[in-house]
């Protein structure tokens, strides 16, 4: 038997990160309950969604505009660039307000066990941009994982022979964090990355 | 230990025990469910338990258990340490995708984002019927014994070895199918590098401070010597850890056309071995009668527990699975006057009561039938 429209929703919302299929059920049953306040409004903004944002061909980042709103952005640094591994994590930059250059999104990170290469990353475009006379920098914001790390020490061995700086972001003692408390890996990295106070 | 609660775990469907501080004893027939409670415990520890198995083998396969359905294994427990009471808790994710394991933890009501958050609180080390061969067979056995006992000082270790792990599969799988630029091998090699030489750090720091609590035994149980082969372990006598890093990439980047054929990778942490002497005789544990391995094996374990007590404040859980009844009685009244001196929850399975009879009066019992405990 074909599945009821309620079971296709169910499934549908089922396949999204942090649902289960229970949580996905009880979803299902709020939006069906509050058709004008949440379910309608979610369709359209999720069918506006579909129709206008797409990924920006200059860094990768996700907006209703192309290029998106940061690359056309006057205001903002044209001689740093950060490059980060999803556009969750420019997001993730921007609320902290911590960077006011460009962004380069690679769209993931090498691994080989997942058969994502160079070839699957956002990286031709990164090397075009690395070349710009106007870049002085370039910050590697990618997580502490070992794909992060090994795709970090991959862009460094390829960016090395341009007139950039490759910088990474620091790794070590987190804000409010206690020296006792902190394990040795990190507290390694937190000496090897010390700077004059 | 204070209370334990494991649910549909191999053939405990639920299980609930409330323990005090000193030994355990778990008597039943072979089945009953003794080894599957301590292989439980083991996993409030960083790693992949006392028999390294995969997660999802470990859920409960019993009759009228299929409908429980969407919940997977799940083990919790509420843990008195020198520095206050903690809740721990881990199972199998039940959300990732079929194919892949991935554990949850929870300490103190709190999802946790690494295992090495349960090391900090507890500390747990074995000895099954299936470490006897031990000090007779290959290095890695030797290695993962030398790791647990590092994860009670250092939890972090875990992490970093299997990070150092993940980058051995991934540029073995870049030889293998011979498509990987230089830069990414290079960036795997030098990810490779830097982990090895922090776990090489940490296991030799280990075995210098075990070495020393080893050389006070003294009584029934043998005085091990300890040592370490591999190559980043000795070059470290000599060189800075940045130097030895260089050179072990130099030395991967070297080997990247012997390794291709191999399928693994001419040095790294996955190379080193822990070497074990007799302190009396002088022979390698692998040579000395089984008896002498087994007293060698209890040694340093008890000498690791004697060192964390000292160091670290809290004493590790000693799971001893089937170890009474293959001691002599001396050795066991040996075995039975250290964990009680040293204040140590020891927990102990056999199938007779007879090799506990000296724990009277001092240890907990549990009957084990059907995955039941019954005190």
């Amino acid at each position: 038997m074909a599945p009821s429209e309620i079971d296709r929703l169910i499934q549908q919302l089922a396949r999204l990160p942090g649902l289960g299929p229970r949580s996905a059920r009880r979803t299902a049953l709020y939006l069906l309950q509050r058709r004008e306040q949440s379910l309608l409004p979610l369709a359209e903004a999720l069918s506006r969604a579909a129709e206008r944002i797409r990924p920006c061909h200059v860094c990768g980042n996700l907006d209703d505009s192309d290029p998106c709103r940061i690359c056309r952005d006057r205001e903002r640094d044209l001689s740093a660039l950060c490059v980060v591994e999803e556009v969750g994590d420019l997001w993730a930059l921007e609320r902290s307000g911590a960077f006011k250059g460009h962004y380069h999104v690679l769209g993931g990170c090498l691994s080989a066990l997942d058969g994502r290469g160079p070839e699957q990353l956002n990286l031709d475009s990164l090397w075009q941009r690395a070349r710009d006379p106007a870049v002085k920098e370039i910050v590697l914001a990618l997580s502490a994982t070992v794909d992060g790390q090994t795709t970090a020490h991959y862009l460094a061995e390829r960016l090395a022979g341009l007139p950039v700086q490759v910088t990474r972001l620091g790794q070590g003692v987190p804000v409010g964090g206690d020296l006792d408390y902190l394990d040795d890996g990190t507290l390694l990295a937190a000496f090897s990355a010390r700077r004059p106070a | 230990m204070a209370r334990l609660s494991v649910q549909r775990f191999r053939n405990l469907r639920q299980a609930e025990l409330t323990v005090g501080a000193g030994p355990v004893v778990l008597l039943g027939e072979n089945g009953a469910g003794k080894t599957n409670l301590l292989e439980a415990l083991s996993f409030l520890t960083p790693g992949r338990g006392l028999r390294r198995a995969r997660l999802g083998d470990l859920e409960s396969r019993l009759p009228g258990n299929e409908g429980a359905g969407q919940g997977g294994w799940a083990v919790a427990a509420r843990v008195e340490t020198p520095w206050g009471a903690h809740d721990l808790g881990t199972g199998r994710d039940i959300t990732t995708a079929p194919g892949q394991e991935r554990r949850v933890i929870k300490v103190d009501g709190e999802f946790a984002s690494s295992q090495a958050a349960l090391g900090a609180v507890l500390a747990a080390v074995w000895v099954t019927p299936e470490m006897d061969g031990l000090f007779r067979e290959g290095a890695s056995e030797r290695r993962r014994f030398l790791d647990r006992l590092v994860y009670a000082f250092d939890p972090a270790h875990a992490g970093r070895l299997s990070a150092y792990e993940r980058a051995l599969r991934e540029r073995a799988r870049l030889l293998r199918e011979g498509r990987g630029e230089p830069e990414w091998l290079g960036a795997l090699e030098r990810t490779m590098a830097e982990k090895a030489v922090a776990i090489a750090a940490a296991r030799r720091d280990m075995v210098g401070r075990l070495a020393g609590a080893c050389a006070e035994t003294s009584g029934a149980f043998p005085r091990a010597e300890l040592g370490l082969a591999g190559d980043a372990e000795t070059w470290l006598d000599e060189l800075p850890a940045l130097a030895v890093e260089e050179r072990l990439q130099t030395r991967l980047l070297e080997s990247r056309g012997r390794d291709s054929e191999t399928g693994g990778a001419v040095v790294g942490a996955h190379r080193c071995d822990l070497l074990v002497h007799h302190g009396l005789h002088g022979r390698p544990a692998g040579l000395c009668s089984t008896g002498e391995q087994k007293a060698l094996l209890l040694a340093i374990v008890l000498a690791h527990a004697r060192l964390t007590g000292l160091e670290r404040g809290g004493m590790p859980l000693l799971l001893l699975d089937e170890v009474a009844a293959h001691l002599d009685a001396r050795r066991r009244d040996a075995l039975y006057e250290e964990i009680l001196a040293m204040g140590l929850q020891a927990w102990l399975t056999g199938t007779d009561a007879a090799p506990f009879a000296a724990l009277n009066g001092a240890a907990q019992r549990f009957r084990v039938q059907d995955g039941m405990f019954i005190e």
